[in-house]
């Protein structure tokens, strides 16, 4: 157990400080420097006002600059420990974020705090029961997602409040983005009554995934059977991989649209000119046979359109090249015979959540492809179905979270005006539509799109660059950088924006043990009886 | 309870520090040890911070005596009158002082009474009396003494001996000096330096 699990642990007194730069306190000579880490919550206690706070920096102070430079003799260990604390002494930079109560009876809950404590008040590591008071209990909304650093307490994330805006999560490769989002959908699932469009471009979220270390984690279908349907785009990797899959996913040529090709543009290499010939097929030929016509085209070696049109040579041959790309995708066919995207709304409409597995397309152009042209349709009626509910004065559709991977494809600058990502990342709260992102390289998504981020949820960042952009628009930035930049590779997070009061650091929470399981599962008594220990065989 | 030996009497005395006579020549308290007296409805506390033995007569020079002697004892044999010439005292610096039952550890209102008797403090007092340090500035401020730290040193030494844990009570007692000596390093690490029997 640890020290904090005391209560009132005192750390120090505040000697200075200001709101926006964070208060000074220095270390009592009996706390070592060594003892506390940044990240950590302290409590401080005012005259009239708890305040809520966490270390951001930590340090090293003499009350005489001379002694830094002429120190006493320390070799001595006597004297080493009559200085420590005296004459040098620890200083911790605290960021008072919250005021989490008055003087005792007061029941207000934690508000942003507004001014500072006073010269001298004491600081003490933040107690269990102090966390609980800003970040609540498990409940029936809230999921415990993981621990603050060094303690117990659990943190928990108010998922209805969550999924009513977009969120992120980011990290380095191999920092747990993967487990950490499966949490989450998971939290989802059961604290809510959200559903999710999950594109899982490496097969990680619908069945089993695997841990770093290689072992096999149960994927969400396996833990709510009831509420999760797997779809595929790959009939073959679901035979190697002995999965049953919901729904095959078939796409028709006719389903593509020149947009679709806008978005591909980077991913198949296109040019300006060859998206420009799209749209002039698309003209042409219509909207839904563009694509078949082109390949025709090509087929019979016709160039007749192209110089009618006024398509350069290598335009032509670009689009092409890029076309026959999209052809080796088995998933696409001339005709599909079934239309996903009614196939998930219908299961949308059920309240099943969906997770569209890529098999062996783990392609980024495949990615790119079905993402954005079933997201675009979902859309489209998601939206039409909120206007009727609105306008018929009836229940709304529940809230949609759409997880993407990869994000920056989507999201970028230059295209993140035109896709349909960003539209939702913009405007589509007002739908029920929220997207949850993924993604490694937050610094190549777009500035106003991560601005509509509600919650950020980062784990390990250390690209300047990266760490930035997360971190835009947050107060006590720098701080919050010195906190992001310490992360550890593994299992920690930095949790800030609108599903929480204040900025967290947690040690996200066990996924992937038989223990783990017991509480991740379906909490409604209709679901439990599907989950039984031969689960797996059910499914295997 | 053991009947207390007095050793020594008041014979000069100030708010700050006072002199006494001991009874027997050459027989001062150790430099840095602590002793009592009285003063107006009060015990004084204060600790012994140089002592001297000399003529009783401020003209008359002390002459060497033991030439022909074959040792030192042979000196006092060979002249009794001696020890009514020659005197032995002892300065003290006030650090505290105590009305009832508790100690205060700041000067007390009226000096010593002259011709009170002197009194060296037991373990026990001394235990009693460095539960608190805040006296240790009374002994870095003095002026009257040319060795204030060899005083202070030699004080918390010996104090120290009369607590369970010895270091850990000179550990204390140098946080002490080190929040009064926070501007003077050097001389911080020289006292530090002497604490350590």
């Amino acid at each position: 157990m640890t020290e904090n699990e005391k209560a009132n642990v005192r750390l120090g007194t505040v000697i200075y400080g200001s709101l926006t730069q964070g208060v000074h306190v220095k270390l009592d000579p009996a706390r070592s420097v060594e003892d506390v880490t940044v990240g950590r919550y302290v409590a401080i206690q005012g005259e009239k006002k708890r305040f809520f706070g966490m270390i951001t920096d930590i340090s090293l102070e003499a009350v005489d600059p001379r002694a830094m430079v002429m120190p006493p003799d320390i070799s001595d260990p006597f004297i080493a420990k009559v200085v420590c604390g005296t004459t040098t002494y620890g200083k911790l930079s605290v960021l008072p974020m919250l005021t989490i109560s008055g003087i005792a009876g007061d029941t207000e809950g934690p508000q942003p705090a507004k001014t500072v404590p006073p010269h001298f008040a004491g600081v003490e590591l933040a107690s269990q029961s102090d966390v609980e008071m800003v970040f609540g209990k498990e409940d029936k909304q809230r999921f415990y997602v993981g621990t603050p650093l060094d303690m117990e307490t659990r943190i928990c994330l108010d998922m209805e409040e969550l999924v009513k805006r977009s969120n992120g999560v980011f990290g380095k490769s191999g920092t747990g983005k993967t487990f950490l989002t499966r949490l989450l959908l998971i939290g989802m699932l059961q604290k809510s009554r959200t559903t999710s469009l999950i594109f899982d471009m490496h097969n990680e979220y619908g069945w089993e995934g695997t841990s770093e270390k290689d072992h096999k984690v149960k994927g969400l279908k396996q833990l709510f059977p009831g509420k999760v349907a797997v779809f595929s785009l790959d009939e073959k990797y679901d035979q190697r991989r002995k999965v049953k899959s919901d729904f095959v996913v078939k796409i028709g040529y006719d389903e593509i649209e020149p947009e679709d090709m806008q978005m591909l543009r980077s991913v198949l290499n296109l040019t300006d000119l060859a998206v420009q010939a799209v749209y002039e097929l698309a003209r042409h030929f219509g909207d839904d046979k563009w694509l078949q016509s082109a390949l025709d085209l090509f087929d019979s070696g016709d160039k007749e359109f192209a110089s009618n049109h006024d398509i350069a040579e290598s335009t032509w041959k670009n689009l092409l090249r890029g076309l026959r790309m999209l052809q080796r995708f088995k998933f696409l066919v001339p005709h599909a015979p079934e239309n996903t995207v009614t196939t998930i709304l219908e299961y949308i409409s059920h309240g099943k959540s969906v997770v569209l597995q890529f098999g062996g397309y783990d392609d980024i152009a495949a990615y790119v492809l079905v993402a954005n042209l079933l997201t675009r349709r979902i859309y489209d009626r998601y939206r039409e179905m909120v206007d009727i509910a609105t306008s018929a004065d009836t229940k709304k559709p529940d809230q949609l979270v759409i997880t993407i991977e990869e994000a920056h494809r989507f999201l970028s600058p230059e295209i993140s005006s035109q896709t349909i990502f960003g539209k939702i990342a913009r405007e589509m709260r007002k739908y029920n539509v929220t997207m949850l992102v993924i993604d490694q390289r937050p610094s190549g998504i777009d500035e106003e799109v991560m601005s509509q981020l509600g919650t950020k949820i980062t784990c390990l960042l250390d690209n300047e660059k990266d760490v930035d952009t997360v971190l835009t628009g947050v107060s006590g930035k720098s701080e919050l950088k010195a906190v992001l930049s310490k992360l550890e590779s593994k299992q920690q997070a930095l949790i800030f924006g609108h599903a929480l009061p204040m900025p967290v650091v947690v040690k996200v929470r066990e996924y992937g043990s038989a223990d783990s399981y017991k509480e991740l599962g379906p909490t409604s008594s209709g679901e439990k009886a599907h989950k039984t220990d031969g689960l797996d065989d059910l499914w295997g | 309870m053991a009947v207390e030996q007095k050793i020594a009497e008041v014979i000069e005395t100030s708010n700050s520090e006072f002199l006494a006579e001991c009874y027997d020549l050459d027989s001062v308290p150790a430099l840095g040890s602590m002793v009592r007296t009285k003063g107006k409805g009060c015990q004084i506390y204060g600790i012994v911070y140089t002592s001297a033995t000399h003529s009783i007569e401020p003209g008359r020079r002390i002459a060497a005596r033991g030439k022909a002697a074959a040792s030192e004892a042979d000196v006092f044999k060979a002249n009794p009158q001696l020890a009514k010439l020659l005197c032995s005292d002892f300065k003290v610096l006030v650090v505290g002082h105590s009305p009832d039952k508790a100690i205060y550890q700041y000067l007390p209102p009226s000096p010593a009474s002259i011709y009170s008797f002197v009194y060296a403090c037991s373990p026990v007092e001394v235990k009693q009396f460095t539960q608190s340090l805040n006296f240790l500035n009374l002994i870095i401020e003095s002026r009257s003494t040319v060795a204030p730290d060899e005083v202070i040193a030699a004080f918390l030494r010996y104090a120290s001996l009369t607590h369970p844990a010895p270091e850990e009570f000179l550990v204390k007692a140098g946080k002490e000096l080190a929040w009064t000596l926070s501007n003077d390093i050097r001389r911080l690490d020289s006292i530090l330096k002497r604490l350590q029997p």
